[in-house]
């Protein structure tokens, strides 16, 4: 590798780069200083709208009801973020690795206490810190960790189990989506009645879905073209 | 009180640190890392600012944005490692072919 290019920038207009800079910072910093210093912001209605959201945690209440449209778009991204690394082919990025003991027995005890603890944080999201996306990414984790140990998806399951899988989160928020329009209800605005289980069904398939999809990004390429090729 | 702010400055710190780095740096695994130390001065701002309610629990709506954002911000990272990698099979070197400073060598 050579250089990184940091040398080939003369110091004057490094200098002039930090003047500059310092610039910008003294501007925020004062932009951040004369915010008043109370401003509930939202977290009023938030509060107040809590007993019909279907969940206790206002974090939660906000990600999977208030705003669920929100969510929606960040699985779409997710989804759009791993196509992107699917067409991109990933040539150089196959490498084998072997893992030595270490690795491979501590992925054996590691792995299941990772679904299990992803499985309290789905759970939890309720009344508490956690939530989908928490539990999404301790799952990516156990899938990478899995990666790393050498273990490869069955090659049975490579093709239309693992799509289904990865667009479940968007599919499920879509559909339950425009079920509740038909009634004359908005788009993803839930009856009180039904919160509770809808953001628990919406937790679950985002949960797999964030999961599956962060695993699929860390290893790259598309593994059905990976066996094909 | 006051502490609220020193962690929204911090996070602004990070901010500009990393966007120093952005432009300094050539190689796009360090510009990917910079972007990424941008993103998480501006989750620190955005985290900092959600607690100034009075005593009561932190605003929430920020706290959601910054969960989401994460995982977009992992996303993103993934995908532009991945377009680096293509730009290395490519052209052997993981840096833009552009080189808009060579006329300061001479």
């Amino acid at each position: 590798m050579n250089n990184t290019g940091e040398n080939t920038i003369p110091l004057s207009l490094r200098l002039l780069l930090m003047v500059l800079l310092t610039v910008m910072a003294v501007g925020l910093a004062y932009a951040v200083l004369s915010l008043p210093a109370q401003a509930p912001g939202l977290s009023v209605y938030a509060v107040e709208n809590i007993n019909i959201s279907g969940v206790s945690n206002p974090v939660t209440a906000v990600l999977l009801n208030y705003r669920a449209y929100d969510t929606f778009l960040e699985l779409g991204v997710l989804l759009l973020a791993l196509l992107g690394v699917w067409s991109l082919g990933c040539a150089g990025c196959q490498h084998q690795s072997s893992p030595g003991p270490v690795l491979d027995s501590l992925s054996r005890l590691l792995v299941p206490i990772l679904i299990m603890v992803s499985g309290y944080l789905l759970w939890a999201g309720a009344h508490a810190p956690g939530g989908a996306f928490q539990a999404g990414s301790v799952l990516g984790a156990a899938g990478v960790l899995l990666l790393l140990a050498g273990w490869r998806i069955h090659a049975g399951l490579a093709g239309l189990p693992l799509r289904i899988a990865l667009v479940l989160g968007v599919a499920v928020f879509a559909l339950v989506g425009a079920v509740l329009i038909l009634p004359g209800g908005q788009l993803l605005a839930f009856p009180p009645a039904y919160a509770g289980g809808l953001i628990l069904l919406f937790e679950t398939v985002a949960t797999l879905s964030i999961a599956i999809s962060l695993t699929a990004l860390f290893l790259g390429a598309d593994p059905d073209e990976e066996d094909a090729s | 009180m006051s502490y609220i702010f020193l962690y929204a400055l911090v996070g602004m710190g990070l901010f500009t640190l990393g966007l120093y780095a952005l432009i300094i740096h050539a190689h796009l695994l360090r510009k990917i890392l910079a972007i990424n130390i941008m993103g998480s001065g501006v989750f620190l701002v955005l985290v900092a600012l959600a607690a100034r309610t009075e005593g009561a629990a932190p605003d929430p709506v920020p706290h959601a944005m910054v969960i989401t954002g994460i995982v977009v911000a992992v996303s993103a990272t993934a995908l532009a490692l991945a377009l680096m990698l293509r730009v290395r099979s490519e052209t052997g070197r993981a840096e833009l072919d552009e080189e808009p400073l060579s006329k300061f060598d001479d």
